[in-house]
Formats: C-alpha cells, sequence, structure tokens
C-alpha cells in the first residue's frame, strides 16, 4: 500500500492502494466512480477510457502509481454546472446508445479525439474510436455524435 | 400510514409483501398499506395473463397478478412489472402506452422495474414477449383506470361519463368548462380495480405518445456516468469476491493449498467442496489472493471444435428421432419429378453473447433475509436458484435487476448471485462478484452451434415443390419456411451439446435463415431466376411480400450487376411477429480475398410501432451483432478449455467493421406490436453469403465465414475479413 494523490476531475484526492493497481480498480472500488467501466481488463474494449492529461487512455492498463501526476478526467467530471459537455449531449441528442454499459468509454474517447482533431473526417473516427467496443452495435449513432459534437463545439476544445 | 410517509421502494415493498403472495388478500389490508390513491391489478383470471402462461409451455400460471398499476392522490402514476431493462428500451416503450391510455403527461409515470419485491412474477424478459404481452396488459390496466376516473369525476358532477373526456392527467367537462386533475380525483380515495382484460384500447391511428419518438428515459444519466449498473452497487462494509475456476468443464479438484492467500491482510477463503472462493477488503487483493491458490485438477478428455458437426449429428440428445415439427405432402414423391435438385450442408459456430458488462453480483445478508443485485435476464428465474441454494423460501430472497450492461439473451442464469450470496454469508458481509472477461467466456453458456441439411426441389419453371430441412443441435426457431411449397419435412434434431448452450438474441432463426435463404439463393441461381422475382413467386405471405418489396425498393435491387469485386445480395423472412428484408453490398478484394459489407438496407414490420427511434435503434444494433456471427465469430475450444476467451482471441464487430445502414421501418397501425429486439438479426448473414455468391460465384454454407487465417481450412474459405 502506497499513498497517493491524485487528480481527479479537478479536485486533488488522497487515496490509499498499491502502486501497481489499476487506474479502473482504483476509481471505482477506491474512490467510487463507477461511471467509468471494467470490460475486458485487457485494453481491448475501451468501457475503461478516461483523460490523462487529454489523453483518451485505457484506464485498465495503467497502474495508479504512474497516474499521480496527471491530470485524469473521467465521465463524471465531464459536466461542469449542470450543463453536459459537447460531446455528452451529442450522445444525448443522437439517442448514441442502447444499454449504455460503453458509452462513458465512448464520450471519453471521442472528447480525446475532438481535442486533437476538433473537425475529424469519418476515417479519423473509425481510427481514433476502433479501440472502443459496442456490443449493442450504436456505431453509426456514435459516429453521428461525434460530428454532431465537432460541429457544435468552439474551435477551442471538447472539454467544455 | 399515509402515502407520503413512505418512500417509493418502502410503499413499493408493503404492497408486494401482502399483495403479491395472496391476491386474495383482504382488500382493506391492501388499501392500509397502499395509503391511498387508486390500484389497478390484472384479474388473473384475464385472457393476456392466461396467453403468457400457456406460451411458455408447463410452466404454471402466474399465481398473483402480472401487472399493476398506482395512481397516487398526486396524480403520479407508478406501473411494476417484472420486465427488465436492457438496452432494447421498454423503460421507455412501455410508459409510453401506459402514458397513451392512460392519457397523462409521459413524465408523470415511474417504471418500477425487474425487482422480485416490488413487482409481480415474471417469467422473464426474452423471447420478444415484452411489446407482444406486457404492452397490451399495461394498456389495458390504463384504460380501466382512466375509465375509472372519469366515472368517479361523473358522479361529483352527476353528470353522464359519456360527455366527458380524460386528457393531460384530467378529467374535463368542456361543456361546463371544468376540470379535475387525476390526483383531485384519487385524494383521499382507496380503491381498488380489478380489470378482466377486456377494456377497450386505444387504436394505434390515435395515438399521440405511443408511436412517437420519446427520448430514452433517463437518457442523462447514461452520458453522465450517473447510471449504476449491478457491477456499480457499493454497500457499506462491502468485501469484494473472487471465485477459483477449474482448470476446464467437467474437472475435479485434485489437489489444494490456500495457505498463501490465507496468509494475506483482510483475506477469508471459502471452500465447499469444489468451490473456493475468496473473500477480500478490496478487489486488488481479491485478485492478488486468487493467484496465490495452488490447485491442480483433473480434467477429462472432451470433444474439440475440430470436427465438431459430425459430433453433433451422431449424438441425438433423445434415443428415439421423434421430433419432426412438420411434414406435408411427399418430398420423395416430389423430388422424383422435379427439374432442379439441391441438396447442401450448412454450419453455425457456437458464439459468445459477450455483454460488455459482464455477470456481476452483490449480495447481503440481514436477519437470515438474502438480497442480490445482479444483471440477469430473470430476476424470479434467480430468485429460485437462490431459493434452491441456500434452501430459503420466497420471503426470504430479493433479487433486483438494476438496468443492466446488457445480455442478448445470454444472462438468464444466475451465477455471480449464487457465488456472491455464498461468500457473503461466509463472511458475514455484503460481497461483491463481478466476473473478469475470461470468465464471461468460458463460464456462462453460448449460443448453440449448429448443422443444418437442406434438400430441395424446382421446376423449371422456379416454381418450389419439395423442401426439407434438418437441424441438428442448433435449434427450431423459425425453421418452418414461410415460402408456399407443398412438399415438406422440416425437422429439429437436438443433440448432446458438449458446451453449456442456451438463449441468445433471435436463437437458432438465425442459423435457420443462413441455410434457408442461402439455399433458396442458389435455387434462384440454377433456376436461372433473379432472386427477387425467385422469391416473390413462391410467396404469399403479404407482409413478408412487403418488407421484400420495401428493402429491394430502397436498395435499388436489380439497379447495377455483381461484378466479381462487388456484389449484391438479398434475404428475408419472419419470426416471433417480426418480418425483416436484408440487402446487401459487399465489396470484395481480388487480391486479399478481404471481404467488406459496404453497404446494408434492411426493412422491418412489426406491427404498429411503439417507439420508432428506438425501433429503428434495435434493428440497426441487431444488424451491427450480426456482422460478427456471419463473418468472424467463433469459440474454439477443445478438452473443456475455451481457445480464445479474449477479445484479443474473439473478434467483435468493431467501427471499422459497420458498412452504411439503411432501416427502413413500415408502421402497420391496423396490426398489433411485435417485439423488436432479435429478429432483426437474422438477414443479414445470407444477404451478405447470397452478395458474396453474386460477386464470386463460391458459395459459403458455413458461419462465420471469413475467420481469421489459422481457421479457414475448417470452414473451407479463402475469404477474409
Ligand atoms: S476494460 Fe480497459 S480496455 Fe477493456
Ligand atoms: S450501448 Fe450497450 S454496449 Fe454500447
Amino acid at each position: 500500500m502506497a499513498d497517493f494523490i491524485l487528480n481527479v476531475n479537478g479536485a486533488h484526492v488522497h487515496v490509499q492502494a498499491p502502486f501497481d493497481e489499476s487506474l479502473l480498480s482504483v476509481l471505482r472500488n477506491r474512490l467510487h466512480l463507477t461511471g467509468t467501466k471494467y470490460g475486458c481488463g485487457e485494453g481491448q474494449c475501451g468501457a475503461c477510457t478516461v483523460l490523462l492529461d487529454g489523453e483518451a487512455t485505457r484506464s485498465c492498463l495503467v497502474a495508479v502509481g504512474s497516474a499521480a501526476n496527471a491530470k485524469i478526467i473521467t465521465i463524471e467530471g465531464l459536466e461542469h454546472d449542470g450543463k453536459l459537455s459537447a460531446v455528452q449531449q451529442a450522445f444525448l441528442d443522437e439517442g448514441a446508445f442502447q444499454c449504455g454499459y460503453c458509452t462513458a468509454g465512448m464520450i471519453l474517447s471521442a472528447t480525446g479525439l475532438l481535442q486533437r482533431t476538433p473537425k475529424p473526417t469519418a476515417e479519423q473516427i473509425v481510427d481514433a474510436m476502433n479501440g472502443n467496443l459496442c456490443r449493442c452495435g450504436t456505431y453509426p449513432r456514435i459516429v453521428a455524435a461525434i460530428q454532431r459534437a465537432a460541429q457544435s463545439m468552439p474551435a477551442k476544445g471538447a472539454n467544455r | 400510514m399515509s402515502l407520503h410517509d413512505q418512500s417509493l421502494p418502502e410503499l413499493a415493498r408493503n404492497i408486494s409483501h401482502g399483495a403479491s403472495r395472496n391476491i386474495q388478500l383482504d382488500r382493506r389490508d391492501f388499501l392500509k398499506i397502499l395509503g391511498g390513491g387508486l390500484l389497478v391489478c390484472l384479474a388473473p383470471a384475464s385472457a393476456w395473463v392466461q396467453e403468457s402462461g400457456r406460451a411458455f409451455g408447463g410452466h404454471e400460471l402466474p399465481k398473483d397478478v402480472s401487472a399493476w398499476l398506482h395512481i397516487a392522490a398526486v396524480g403520479k402514476v407508478t406501473v411494476f412489472t417484472g420486465k427488465v431493462e436492457v438496452g432494447q428500451n421498454i423503460r421507455t416503450s412501455l410508459a409510453q402506452q401506459v402514458a397513451e391510455e392512460l392519457r397523462v403527461p409521459f413524465d408523470s409515470i415511474t417504471m418500477v422495474m425487474g425487482d422480485t419485491d416490488l413487482t409481480p412474477w415474471d417469467m422473464g424478459t426474452f423471447g420478444s414477449r415484452t411489446t407482444l404481452t406486457m404492452g397490451p396488459q399495461l394498456r389495458t390496466m390504463a384504460a380501466a383506470a382512466r375509465e375509472t376516473l372519469v366515472q368517479m369525476a361523473a358522479e361529483r358532477w352527476q353528470v353522464n361519463a359519456a360527455t366527458l373526456t380524460a386528457a393531460n392527467g384530467k378529467v374535463i367537462d368542456s361543456k361546463q368548462s371544468r376540470s379535475f386533475t387525476y390526483g383531485e380525483l384519487t385524494h383521499g380515495e382507496k380503491l381498488i380495480k380489478t380489470v378482466s382484460g377486456e377494456e377497450h384500447l386505444t387504436p394505434a391511428t390515435e395515438w399521440k405518445i405511443a408511436g412517437t419518438a420519446v427520448a430514452k428515459v433517463d437518457g442523462r444519466d447514461f452520458v453522465t456516468g450517473a447510471h449504476k449498473y449491478p457491477s456499480d452497487m457499493i454497500l457499506p462494509e462491502m468485501q469484494f469476491g473472487a471465485v477459483l475456476r477449474p482448470d476446464g468443464f467437467n474437472a475435479k479438484l485434485a489437489s489444494l493449498d490456500t495457505s498463501a492467500a490465507e496468509k494475506l491482510n483482510g483475506v477469508r477463503v471459502v471452500r465447499d467442496g469444489d468451490f473456493v472462493g475468496v473473500v477480500a477488503p478490496d478487489a486488488y487483493t481479491a485478485q492478488h489472493a486468487l493467484t496465490s491458490i495452488q490447485a491442480n485438477w483433473n480434467v477429462p478428455t472432451q470433444p474439440s471444435h475440430e470436427g465438431l458437426y459430425e459430433y453433433l449429428k451422431s449424438n441425438p440428445e433423445t434415443a428415439d428421432e421423434n421430433g419432426v415439427q412438420h411434414v406435408a405432402g411427399s418430398v420423395k414423391e416430389a423430388m422424383a419429378s422435379v427439374d432442379i435438385k439441391l441438396e447442401h450442408q450448412y454450419t453455425v459456430a457456437y458464439i459468445a453473447h459477450a455483454p460488455l458488462e459482464p455477470r456481476a453480483a452483490v449480495a447481503t445478508w440481514a436477519d437470515g433475509r438474502l438480497t442480490v443485485w445482479t444483471g440477469t435476464q430473470r430476476p424470479f428465474g434467480v430468485r429460485d436458484e437462490l431459493m434452491e441454494a441456500f434452501k430459503l423460501n420466497p420471503a426470504q430472497v430479493r433479487v433486483i435487476q438494476p438496468d443492466m450492461g446488457s445480455g442478448y439473451g445470454g444472462k438468464h442464469t444466475g451465477e455471480a448471485a449464487i457465488e456472491a450470496a455464498r461468500l457473503a454469508k461466509s463472511a458475514g458481509k455484503p460481497v461483491k462478484v463481478i466476473w473478469t472477461r475470461q470468465e464471461e467466456f468460458t463460464w456462462a453458456y453460448f449460443r448453440p452451434a449448429g448443422l443444418i441439411e437442406i434438400k430441395a426441389g424446382v421446376r423449371r419453371d422456379g416454381t418450389l415443390v419439395a423442401w426439407e430441412h434438418h437441424n441438428y443441435n442448433s435449434g427450431p426457431a423459425a425453421i418452418a419456411t414461410p415460402y408456399d411449397v407443398a412438399n415438406q419435412v422440416i425437422q429439429y434434431h437436438p443433440a448432446k451439446s458438449p458446451l453449456r448452450q442456451g438463449s441468445y438474441r433471435g436463437l437458432a432463426a438465425t442459423a435457420n435463415h443462413f441455410a434457408r435463404e442461402s439455399h433458396m439463393d442458389t435455387l434462384a441461381h440454377s433456376a436461372g431466376l433473379d432472386p427477387l422475382a425467385f422469391r416473390l413467386k413462391n410467396l404469399t405471405d403479404t407482409r413478408l411480400r412487403a418488407v421484400l418489396q420495401a428493402a429491394a425498393d430502397k436498395f435499388g435491387w436489380g439497379r447495377s450487376k455483381s461484378t466479381p469485386d462487388r456484389g449484391f445480395g438479398m434475404a428475408c423472412g419472419t419470426d416471433k411477429g417480426g418480418y425483416v428484408a436484408t440487402c446487401a453490398e459487399v465489396h470484395i478484394d481480388a487480391a486479399t480475398r478481404k471481404v467488406t459489407i459496404h453497404r446494408i438496407v434492411e426493412a422491418w414490420e412489426s406491427g404498429a410501432i411503439v417507439n420508432p427511434d428506438g425501433l429503428r435503434n434495435q434493428v440497426m444494433g441487431g444488424i451491427v451483432q450480426a456482422i460478427g456471427g456471419a463473418l468472424f465469430e467463433q469459440i474454439l475450444f477443445a478438452n473443456g478449455r475455451i481457445l480464445n476467451a479474449h477479445f484479443a482471441q474473439y473478434r467483435l464487430p468493431r467501427f471499422s467493421d459497420t458498412p452504411q445502414i439503411e432501416v427502413v421501418l413500415l408502421d402497420r397501425k391496423d396490426l398489433p406490436s411485435a417485439g423488436a429486439g432479435e429478429t432483426g438479426i437474422v438477414g443479414l448473414a445470407p444477404a451478405v453469403a447470397n452478395a458474396i455468391f453474386a460477386a464470386t460465384g463460391t458459395r459459403l454454407r458455413n458461419m462465420p465465414m471469413a475467420p481469421a487465417h489459422d481457421r479457414q481450412h475448417e470452414s473451407g474459405t479463402q475469404f477474409q475479413s
């Protein structure tokens, strides 16, 4: 067990965990931020995606110890003052989910993409999102949601 | 106790403790518990309840009502049903139907679902039954409630009820320009109305809330991470459990050393026969403890995926082959005189449901009573499993099903619930168990593999005259041909499955349609007829003809000819009240033989549409899910072990596999609404097979049709995806 101060969704939180416990496990089981999901634990499904210093990252593959100095954004940190982020709003408007279990990871991956590439082409969307699985098969709506978010966003970035 | 003294769950729990187990409960008691308002129940003797009992061969009729609906003194409506929401959107579509019949705003409805304490008994959420049976049941109750409220208003005003109307949560007397809200009418009342199922329902042509694209209830919670799935449940003092898995199916524990695990801080090892589990204060330690257990297992020799189909054919489930489904005329005689005869075998592999949320449960014991939150399509079935495992009576077990990370037919059972309950009992604290992906791939159950043999005969003019269809192991769903053919033998042969198998979205309808529609396509080409013309020539079912034509029109069928690098194919079919036709455009790379599904047009009809947006989403999702089984999904196994129990080895459809998809919905407001979560999946595989044939002349008869390289020798394909 070691002590860490994590920067999660703009707040500094203290957590005790083994250095090599996955960030996913720490977020869900120690900080009770259950919006980030487990789907495989092996980097193959994207359900666990968070932003680490703005980069969409599989939290199941990151040891908590190595995330201690990063700015971590989870799905719980995208809404500000009751206002959904552009990507969240676009997913809602497009109805881009069924069971919704993949949705947090999809939204974080899309947010990371739009921060890097504010106006992605269809191919760029597929490339960036291909590591995220939706077993319910809502891919076409997710692509539409990302395009909608890209249109609605000010040039600055996707985080607001 | 007044209504306002109790939270909704408390209130409902109290109701169901009294009532769901004994509908004969004294009515005054019932009302006392409820606190007031109007309660509507569907009588057990009603036609609907009988229908849903009869349809599931042998299961007893529900002992109590199938659903109930309560209008509180404040006008809020609460609907109680044992159905569960798993992404198919029934929390929304059922509420729409209640709002419609009751004439209340959509957002005044709360659905309480899938909780064995709060809701009436329900068989489970599968077989596309919700829209077909629960929809009309709820509509019937809502219509009765509305009529009761109108009657109450008429009595207060001393007018003829026929002069009053109900709208927007009010009963209105337009002549006198006066109205009562429903809350004003139910305030201070303690009424129970039992409905017989004879109510007059609003026809779909007059629907204002049902039939529209109402957005998913609580949609916002799904984009903010606020929604709590079964795996997200957290209880005070909750511990984390993990279970030691055998080295293979049917293995026996030979030796066990748990000493290292027991030395870990806070870890408890639980052993009961061959069941070995650990409980730890955190998830990390639980996994660590599990991996530090040394165990040896004796695994018996078992069949593998090599030679599977011969195995299924030669290992019937029952000694006597009496499973004849359907015989008409004489196939033998007809075959003797036809011009074109074709006989082929088709296969489908075992595939995994792979719901993104694996099995998960949180269990807690208090005062001899067990409560489990778990992801299941059958909360009452899981309650039965728990009662059996721990020798409890129904009042001692509560199963709660928070809207879960889906199932697709794969979560009918309660494995994780039993494991969590077992560990929690031993630990004396609440325990959470979440299966790993590898566990979900290995210890759940699979869509059955199957072998299908079809023999058919056609006259030179394209008339289908003989059809013989044998399905080994995969199942009888949609095995009957919708085409007109005078001479038929259609038979399902259950086999001894080497793997644990069970329900899957669409059941065997996918396999049977793959075989039938591929065979029909081959017959069309042999007879020199266009596949659309050949189908229409042998088809009188008007609903199926309509979707076929609609798909063909939208697709532009016949406008371009297939070429070696671009093929067009079609397929159609029906099951569970849904009618589907699928057209596919497939591209094939000449050098690599890589198959890309470029475009899919699917036409769908399932009676009156309840929510076009939800329906479109379901049909599209079925198409995408179907791509996996059609092209590359396959469980590989040998000697009781799954060889590809990871997403890295078991490929699922991804963004890059997704074609352009166009869904055409036909809205038959004159027909009852049927479920739409399943049958939309059946058209894709045969349409793609037929498109590949049209382009290349190669007929692929084994699903998956374009598996990974090292599997290609078995399925005889040179195509990849
Ligand atoms: S849980 Fe991290 S990628 Fe699947
Ligand atoms: S919506 Fe169910 S997994 Fe994507």
